[in-house]
């Protein structure tokens, strides 16, 4: 069967299961758009690439799945650069699809034409460029399998239109891939596996600290009959939330930078860290030479070159998370950890624990009161997506993620404007669940612009801004380490619930606490999507804090602030 | 110093995402070259980076993971055979020739060219050898240089191959 190279992508595309396609067109695709007309997949019209690359990676992470992002050459394809550097650092298996100039305008400066695959070498996973017709399918292929195996991440795929445009021979059976004939190699090294069963077994004061890892590998089962074995404590990343219950007791919850203290604490007591699919990043470390410095470790990696990269361990278990869990559960023994528990709860004790429920009503709105609400009033069940900064911290500490993939959340590059593009990504993937996007006032103004996107594919999120009139965290950091100099943080912002009518989209404004939660409820019912503009405490402070670069157990403690802190213990 | 061999597919762009990653992991490249294999489709190369190692196991770990990059592997601890090749032309005049010869002779290099002021000497050897006369062709008035940067292999049974190709691919991805 004789076919134009934009039909072979679609078909492609088709046959590798692709049911939605996040882009928006322009000359040098226009061949392949042509061909999505006349094929069964759903082309959401975005309203700016960077949206596309989010909406395709907030359908990843929703999933596990890979999301496709499309786009022109040139400019729509350096809009997707942030999207894909943002897929990029949290391992999200996205496929962008970019047009490109004919072959042999390629390096002429023509109309619309960049280096697409220079430009993001350091950002993605692998990209390459399509120049024949002939190449396009198996390269399609080949850049599914990249971007979903071992640690996942983005593959750009450049098509020149010429190739969109010459016909050939399709034929799928053929067009099988041909990856590049790697070494594999022998993870399982056995010393370093008895080396990390002895120190599972001898351990006083273990930790685990969970990572998003748990959730690519599909290890949480596993994983929760890891923990019940060995009976160990578990800390989690910000991109591990989720993949183990925070109701469960032995769910210590975040550490890092905003992590609870007792948590932080407890990390800087422990004699072993169990890393399992987390990197050490800054966020979770805080000063490398003094973090956990009376702590063994083991690190349970599928990325050979995370391996000492920031933290020196003591036994390396490089493979995937479930498989590593699966050998290693049969090998423990006994443990009586019943002191170390015991010190634990002592430690969470002394800690002041911010119980906003039974916080009285004294005419101040904050972040938390909205976010605990949300919280209860969907019994955290919802998938919530959130940007990044103050929200999404506050988020984290009082939304309590069950199940995996439900917080959605760009962690690694830190992107604003992440969460309504992403959120719109997974309510495509997920259409019979419940999606709200948590975002700042600072941030849902870089991609506003998709509410016209929601409008138009007439999809149902529920869009909570948690409005204080400031870049909130960029605010706070300078309130705590630049002399409360707020140089370029105050933000005007346009009145969000009349800019949600403009749109055609319900809005609604909130600036006392009792109407918190009618208004979440009555948002839940409708059918479609309702913005609310919560309007809250303008200078509340995400505690507690470790400030950048201090150790993770000298943190900055809620203040002693009778307006914040009337709380009772639970 | 830390020696790396890598063998790489043989296309375009190769070069530029094996030095790009050093770049981006703020690692100097102090010598790399390549070539082809006895398989015209894989390309050998032998990098040779000012870093520890610690910054040899990262850049090994992270060359692996690039696609084209069938095989890495930090050779710096293991027993090692290294060349290094340049061309010298240095100034000879008729008075300095034959005390140049002698020079040669010594250092096992070769005359390949001779021109009326000039000659080319080629060498061979480790780094220090060619180093060693470079020294003494010094004052004799060194006009232009080229050498070839390292290549390395790793001595007697200490095999380092590319993975045979195999006829069976990667499995389909499957959608969790």
């Amino acid at each position: 069967m004789k076919l134009t190279g934009a039909e072979i992508l679609c078909e492609s595309l088709t046959k590798l299961g692709v049911q939605h396609i996040f882009g928006y067109p322009g000359g040098a695709i226009l061949p392949v758009y042509d061909a999505l007309g006349k094929s069964k997949l759903h082309h959401i019209l975005v309203r700016h690439e960077q949206g596309a690359t989010h909406m395709a990676d907030g359908y990843a992470r929703a999933t596990g799945g890979v999301g496709v992002a499309m786009a022109t050459s040139g400019p729509g394809a350096t809009n997707m650069v942030t999207g894909i550097a943002t897929a990029m650092l949290d391992s999200s298996p996205v496929v962008c699809i970019t047009g490109q100039v004919s072959s042999k305008l390629l390096g002429s400066d023509a109309f619309q034409e960049i280096d697409i695959t220079g430009i993001t070498m350091p950002i993605t996973k692998h990209n390459v460029v399509v120049s024949r017709a002939e190449d396009i399918a198996r390269t399609v292929r080949e850049a599914f399998i990249i971007a979903n195996t071992g640690r996942p991440g983005p593959v750009l795929v450049d098509i020149t239109k010429d190739a969109q445009q010459a016909s050939c021979e399709f034929d799928w059976e053929a067009s099988t891939p041909k990856l590049p004939q790697k070494r594999v190699r022998n993870d399982h090294n056995q010393e370093e596996f008895d080396r990390a069963v002895e120190l599972l077994n001898t351990a006083k004061r273990p930790i685990i600290l969970a990572g998003r890892g748990i959730m690519l590998s599909g290890a949480m089962r596993a994983f929760e009959q890891f923990v019940r074995t060995c009976d160990i404590p578990v800390a989690m990343t910000l991109l591990g939330i989720g993949c183990f219950p925070a109701s469960d007791p032995m769910n210590l919850g975040m550490m890092g930078m905003h992590g609870e203290a007792w948590v932080n604490h407890a990390i800087q007591e422990s004699d072993l860290l169990i890393a399992v699919g987390m990197r050490f990043d800054d966020r979770v470390t805080g000063d490398l030479r003094t973090y956990a410095k009376g702590a063994r470790k083991i690190h349970i990696e599928i990325d050979r070159a995370e391996i000492n990269k920031n933290v020196k361990v003591d036994a390396a278990l490089i493979g995937d998370a479930r498989e590593t869990l699966e050998k290693l559960i049969p090998h423990i023994v006994n443990p009586d950890r019943a002191p170390w528990l015991a010190h634990i709860r002592e430690l969470r004790g002394d800690s002041a624990v911010r119980d906003i429920q039974s916080l009285p009503d004294n005419g101040h709105l904050y972040a938390a009161h909205v976010i605990n609400d949300l919280w209860k009033e969907t019994r955290g069940e919802a998938i919530v997506v959130t940007d990044v900064g103050q929200h999404q911290m506050w988020e984290a500490q009082y939304y309590h993620h069950n199940q995996p993939r439900t917080l959605i959340t760009s962690g690694g590059l830190g992107t604003m404007g992440f969460a309504l593009p992403a959120a719109i990504g997974a309510k495509f993937a997920k259409p019979d669940s419940e999606v709200w996007v948590v975002v700042g006032d600072g941030g849902f103004q870089m991609t506003m612009c998709e509410l016209a996107t929601i409008v138009q594919e007439k999809i149902n999120i529920k869009i909570a801004i948690i409005n204080n009139g400031f870049l909130g965290m960029v605010r706070q950091w300078q309130e705590f380490f630049y002399d409360k100099r707020y140089v370029a943080t105050p933000l005007v912002a346009p009145d969000f619930a009349a800019l949600a009518n403009a749109f055609g989209i319900r809005g609604e404004r909130i600036t006392a606490r009792a109407d918190v939660l009618p208004t979440i409820r009555s948002a839940r019912e409708s059918k479609e999507t309702v913005l609310i503009d919560f309007r809250v405490e303008q200078e509340d402070s995400v505690y507690p804090m470790v400030p950048a670069g201090a150790s993770l157990h000298e943190m900055i403690r809620r203040p002693n602030n009778p307006l914040v802190e009337t709380a009772t213990e639970p | 110093m830390q020696t790396l061999v890598a063998y790489v597919e043989n296309k375009p762009g190769v070069l530029n995402r094996v030095s790009s990653l050093a770049r981006r992991l703020a690692i100097n490249i102090d010598s790399l070259t390549v070539g082809p294999t006895d398989n015209p489709q894989i390309a050998r190369m032998t990098i040779v980076a000012h870093t520890d190692e610690k910054g040899g196991h990262r850049l090994e770990a992270s060359l692996e993971k690039l696609v084209d990059v069938l095989l890495a592997e930090n050779i710096s601890e293991r027993s090692l055979l290294e060349r290094d090749l340049a061309l010298i032309k240095v100034l000879a005049d008729q008075q300095s020739r034959p005390h140049l010869m002698e020079l040669i002779k010594v250092f096992r290099a070769r005359v390949v060219d001779v021109a009326p002021e000039s000659l080319i000497i080629e060498v061979s050897g480790t780094v220090d050898k060619i180093d060693g006369l470079l020294e003494v062709l010094r004052p004799f008035g060194v006009l232009e240089m080229a050498r070839s940067g390292r290549i390395s292999m790793t001595r007697g049974g200490d095999l380092l191959r590319p993975p045979a190709p195999r006829e069976t691919q990667a499995p389909a991805v499957v959608t969790r």
